[in-house]
């Protein structure tokens, strides 16, 4: 089995004469979770569909386990699981009969366990239109499960859910990943990006921007980080006091705050200068930007371009 | 075979679940059905000869026409279709497995109304069943098939209403169901022969109910089955999985040409 389970390579897609992607490469490994970001009209939505075999690229080429989606649609089909954004199921399809429906087109049996497991045993005759919106994507992510694809691609699959319900559904796609099942995550949900995903790529207007790990997306860029200090004594009230590379200094709740453009020496001279004037720490907080920072910096300076 | 039988299944559930299919389905033709039956013969006593093979036309006009084109359009404005492509639902079950189920519910239709209409308003029956059962069928077909091709080309629900009616209307008026087609002045009655309508209620008076063809029946019976064989191909043809930034394979004004047989039937007839 290749380790390269996604492999897109100058994907380009027209519409008339509206570039929608232009030119983009990246791989996704097996067992990856790989968040797709971008504003709307970025091109996220063109390139999962044609990763889905909706749409047919203009150029440039697309593998999905050595699958050419437009060109084997039956290969795919075994392959690939994917929640759609949009409910892609009749209003009045109950639960039970969505199941039965998809699990007879991929040919297995009716994966009843995985309902019970997103909760839903109590709703499968209940009809579509009926069902809450967490219990909508639920059910959207179960039959994506349901023929037990190796490769899944989730499109916006917490919105609009509850904290308890998002956390199941982090989980099973932790699960996924362990069994081996590669996934992308296209999410407007930075925090979910950030805490799901092992790699990011941010698309904008039809590029890639960024691309990286969480980490190194965050650590990249002009952001700022913040070091909260809160000492038994005022060591750090002297507004005259000055640390490198500190840009900015505000002061709430009893903690001096710092933004910082380069982390090390800021905090090193701090905890110097609190030993040196016989204060005690009491609390140090760093904060990193995070990746909506990030994300809100990227696309504001594209925009700006 | 199992995705087929269980596709075909939902769908016929849905027909009953769904409230405006099941008014279409049943609830309208039905209660038109009980309507006409009370007021017609006391009007006009000969239409009681005719007033089974009239309801049966009209159940149909109303299931497929007024029905499966909406159905259609909203699947795949939903992205249901989308769906169905990623799970391997080919487009040929998308389009005939409602087409069958329709026809299924319309089987209900016409066994209600020709079992009752002799009970409740003395009509008569048909003389000739196997010949019944064979227009029956080929009106379905006809209609079914233009339906789909209807639901295949509108670009929205708004223009279904629109395309249906087109043929809905005319239909009632000049199809032979209320006003007999030999009542008809010339030009009218030659146009209606582009209805399927006038197509069905010729056959089913000449080959089933024993009341005398106004044109060559078993003509009319072949011109509804070539037109409805066409329009099923010409719909499999034309189908999209989603009509926003995909290519068509033909231009939509080929379904026109689902209209050719009755077209060749004015002059042949």
């Amino acid at each position: 089995m290749k380790d390269l389970v996604i492999e897109v390579r100058d994907f380009r897609k027209t519409y008339g004469n509206f570039v929608v992607v232009d030119g983009i490469s990246f791989d996704v490994k097996r067992g990856e979770i790989f968040g797709l970001l971008g504003p709307n009209g970025a091109g996220k939505t063109s390139t999962l569909e044609s990763l889905e075999g909706l749409r047919e690229p203009n150029g440039g080429s697309l593998r999905v386990a050595d699958v050419d989606p437009s060109r084997e649609p039956r290969k795919l089909r075994n392959i690939l699981g994917v929640q759609l954004q949009s409910s892609g199921l009749s209003e009045s399809i109950t639960v039970d009969e969505a199941m039965n429906f998809f699990c007879a087109y991929h040919s297995v049996d009716p994966r009843y366990d995985l309902l019970d497991r997103l909760g839903l045993t109590e709703k499968r005759g209940t009809q579509y239109h009926q069902l809450s919106t967490g219990q909508k994507r639920r059910l959207a992510l179960g039959l994506a499960l349901a023929h037990n694809p190796f490769v899944l691609i989730l499109d916006e699959p917490t919105a609009g859910l509850d904290v308890a319900t998002r956390v199941e559904l982090h989980n099973i796609m932790r699960e996924q990943q362990a069994e081996g099942t590669t996934i992308i995550l296209a999410t407007h949900d930075m925090a979910e990006a950030e805490e799901m995903s092992d790699r990011i790529a941010i698309l904008l207007r039809g590029k890639i921007e960024t691309f990286g790990t969480p980490m190194e997306i965050t650590a990249t860029g002009a952001g700022l980080t913040k070091v909260s200090v809160r000492t038994e004594s005022s060591s750090l009230s002297d507004l005259g006091i000055t640390f490198p590379a500190v840009s900015q200094r505000v002061s709430k709740d009893e903690y001096s705050i710092y933004f910082s453009t380069d982390i090390g020496p800021t905090v090193s001279a701090i905890i110097a200068h609190i030993e040196a004037e016989q204060d005690r720490l009491i609390d140090l907080r760093v904060e990193r930007p995070s990746l909506e920072d990030r994300f809100l910096e990227i696309t504001t300076t594209g925009d700006a371009q | 075979m199992s995705a087929f039988i269980n596709h075909f299944s939902f769908e016929f559930r849905t027909g009953i679940r769904n409230k405006q299919l099941l008014l279409m389905n049943y609830l309208f033709p039905l209660g038109f059905y009980l309507m006409i039956g009370f007021i017609m013969p006391a009007i006009n006593p000969l239409f009681l000869d005719t007033l089974i093979p009239a309801m049966i036309v009209f159940a149909i006009l109303a299931a497929t026409l007024l029905a499966l084109p909406d159905q259609l359009v909203t699947a795949r404005e939903d992205g249901i279709f989308r769906s169905y492509k990623i799970n391997g639902v080919p487009a040929s079950s998308i389009l005939i497995i409602p087409a069958l189920t329709t026809m299924l519910h319309l089987l209900i239709v016409a066994a209600i109304i020709t079992i009752t209409a002799p009970i409740l308003f003395d009509a008569p029956s048909p003389v000739n069943w196997l010949n019944y059962a064979l227009t029956f069928i080929a009106m379905a077909v006809a209609c079914a098939g233009i339906s789909l091709l209807i639901g295949v080309v509108s670009p929205s629900t708004r223009m279904t209403v629109l395309w249906s009616q087109l043929i809905f209307i005319p239909s009632m008026l000049l199809g032979g169901l209320m006003l007999p087609y030999n009542m008809l002045p010339d030009v009218a009655g030659k146009i209606s022969q582009l209805l399927p309508a006038t197509q069905a209620m010729n056959a089913f008076n000449g080959l089933a109910m024993g009341v005398g063809a106004d044109f060559n029946p078993w003509g009319s019976v072949i011109v509804l089955v070539l037109s409805g064989v066409l329009a099923f191909g010409l719909a499999i043809y034309l189908f999209n999985w989603d009509r926003h930034n995909t290519t068509q394979r033909g231009h939509p004004i080929m379904a026109l040409l689902a209209l050719l047989p009755y077209a060749v039937g004015i002059f042949l007839l």
